[in-house]
């Protein structure tokens, strides 16, 4: 039995070795290092991460086979593999943005906790099997729950820790109820071969529903949809912003990657029972995040009901259940995932000076800082969905999969939503370029690791958009992997 | 042999409370024990059915889940005492600084 380990197994967890080994070397460094230089421990974790990116890039690439590893836990495949880098990039803008954070960038504890809850989502994007996906959904779960109540002096950030955490813990409770049903009806734990008991008709159909409604509250928590979307802007407004950053990207991610696997594998028998349900949350989670965001006044509150509103987009592919709608719904998360990072970036900077997280902070930032504000414009233009931004293709695909299943309805209510979504994301640029305020003399000064950051990204949303065929072939491979 | 099903019925007896005790009770301590009857209740549930099956899966399922569930809970408590230092109560009605 252990003698049977050979390459391609490490190959499949080289990310997440390699991760175990750098959150070694930041709890060495912090250890060895006083308080004036942990700062570089920001360093040490984006490097790491990028470092990873690299070397999984050329070594660990799945192959053609199935891909399963480590006894059926663990998938090797092109869509947890995607999903695993884009997990890895969001964690290296992460950790940078976390470096000039007053009582967090300082802080060795931050990077180890951002590298384990990486760890879980790298490891959720391979789970094939239910007791590897709880495992991982936990070990995602835990350090994000301390992550969002990281200022223990700050009555909200503890707020938001604890209503992240119960919010948390009772919908993977209600999760787990549902797996061991699942178990129990199914006869087994590996997800595919719950298909193949789906399939021969072996689960009675009201459980059936049952179970996948109870597995989607823990799922919907994770990407935030209505009706599990309560804890989204209270914990998005009270965590350290670029924990909510963290929370709104990578950890939304994971939680499609699961969606996508667990639903077009497992229930992949059963899809007209759950397309409909999926469909109506759909709808729900675009119509209720766009018509809420539309009266905040705070930022972190419009960008988390926003986030809710892009969850329902990336749903809209998912409903469609083809190749395209999901190869849509992917390249959709890789473009969230870098814009939504940018504009709490961006947040952060802005916070970082003004102390305030409400709007009208950013009258005449154009001014104050040119770049920012032009940084802001690429920024909120994507996720209003313009063109030549990549919010602009990724919305064209998912309705265009929803037309091709013949769901006209579900794209009407799409474009619907982008129209109300594009108000008021120009309402907050209009507080950027045209309202005037008393301390425009005073500049917002961009220290060097956000700088970079904001380049990256800025860079990467207009690359999305406009060279566009790699990112679709990406996600068109990732996508193949389900069908 | 006393029959699944009765698990099964005391498990998802068990699950109801829980669900209950977290949308009902107001005390934050309360609603965390009543999580662990919902956790509980899965794992009941999983051991009834690995006894029904004889495949183990389930049971392996169970010691995790335990782990797991203690890892909740010292993350919890410590959010609950952190909280409990600012405000000296943890009743979550009060947990009103976050709204809009």
């Amino acid at each position: 039995m252990f003698g049977s380990i050979n390459t391609s197994m490490i190959l499949a967890i080289l990310p997440e070795i390699m991760l175990f080994i750098l959150a070694g070397f930041v709890f060495v460094f912090d250890l060895v290092w006083d308080d004036s230089q942990r700062r570089n421990l920001g360093w040490i974790s984006a490097g790491g991460f990028s470092l990873i990116i690299m070397i999984s890039l050329m070594l660990g690439t799945p192959g053609s086979d199935s891909g399963l590893v480590w006894g059926g836990m663990l998938r090797h495949d092109w869509l947890g593999f995607a999903f695993k880098m884009l997990f890895l990039f969001g964690a290296t803008i992460t950790a940078l943005f976390a470096m000039d954070v007053e009582d967090l960038g300082k802080k060795g504890e931050f990077y180890l906790l951002l590298i384990f809850s990486t760890l879980g989502m790298t490891l959720m994007a391979s789970s094939s099997n239910l007791i590897m996906l709880y495992l991982s959904i936990e070990a995602t779960s835990l350090p994000l729950y301390i992550l969002a109540g990281f200022f223990k002096d700050d009555d909200k950030s503890t707020e938001a820790g604890f209503k992240y955490f119960l919010f948390g813990a009772m919908a993977s409770a209600i999760m787990l109820y549902g797996f061991s049903l699942l178990y129990g009806f199914s006869g087994t734990t590996d997800l595919d071969a719950i298909a193949g008991v789906i399939k021969a008709g072996g689960m009675n159909p009201v459980l059936l529903v049952g179970t996948l409604l109870m597995i989607l509250v823990g799922f919907g928590f994770k990407i935030s949809a209505v009706p599990f979307h309560f804890w989204a802007p209270d914990v998005y407004e009270g965590a350290p912003t670029v924990v909510a950053g963290f929370l709104s990207t990578a950890s939304k991610a994971a939680g499609f990657t699961v969606l996508i696997r667990v639903l077009l594998t497992s229930y992949a028998p059963a899809s007209d029972t759950w397309m409909m349900v999926l469909a109506i949350i759909s709808t729900l989670t675009m119509t209720l995040g766009n018509t809420l965001a539309l009266a905040q006044k705070n930022i972190k509150r419009l960008l988390a009901y926003s986030s809710i509103a892009h969850a329902g987009y990336i749903l809209i592919g998912v409903v469609a259940i083809s190749e395209l709608g999901i190869t849509g719904s992917i390249f959709y998360i890789i473009v969230y995932l870098i814009t939504n990072l940018a504009a709490f970036g961006i947040v952060s900077v802005v916070g970082r000076i003004t102390g305030s997280d409400e709007i009208s902070a950013y009258d005449g930032l154009s001014r104050r800082s040119p770049w920012l504000g032009l940084a802001m414009l690429v920024v909120f233009l994507s996720l209003a969905g313009m063109p030549p931004f990549g919010g602009f293709i990724v919305k064209v695909l998912v309705l265009a999969s929803a037309v091709k299943a013949k769901l006209f309805w579900l794209a009407f209510v799409g474009i619907l939503n982008s129209i109300i979504g594009l108000y008021y994301y120009l309402i907050v640029l209009k507080h950027v370029y045209l309202y005037r305020s008393e301390n425009e003399q005073v500049e917002i000064p961009v220290t060097r690791p956000y700088a970079i950051g904001l380049i990256v990204l800025t860079i990467g949303i207009i690359l999305l958009g406009v060279v566009i065929s790699p990112w679709f072939n990406v996600s068109t491979i990732a996508a193949k992997v389900l069908f | 042999m006393i029959p699944t099903t009765y698990y099964i019925v005391l498990s998802a007896l068990l699950f109801t409370i829980g669900a209950l005790g977290v949308l009902i009770r107001r005390n934050a301590i309360i609603i965390f024990m009543a999580i662990e009857l919902m956790l509980n209740a899965a794992n009941l549930a999983f051991v009834a059915f690995t006894r029904m099956y004889g495949i183990i899966d389930g049971q392996v399922f169970v010691f995790f889940v335990m782990t797991v569930a203690a890892a909740e809970v010292a993350v919890g408590l410590a959010l609950i005492v952190a909280i409990f230092r600012t405000k000296h109560n943890i009743d979550i009605d009060q947990l009103n600084n976050l709204k809009g």
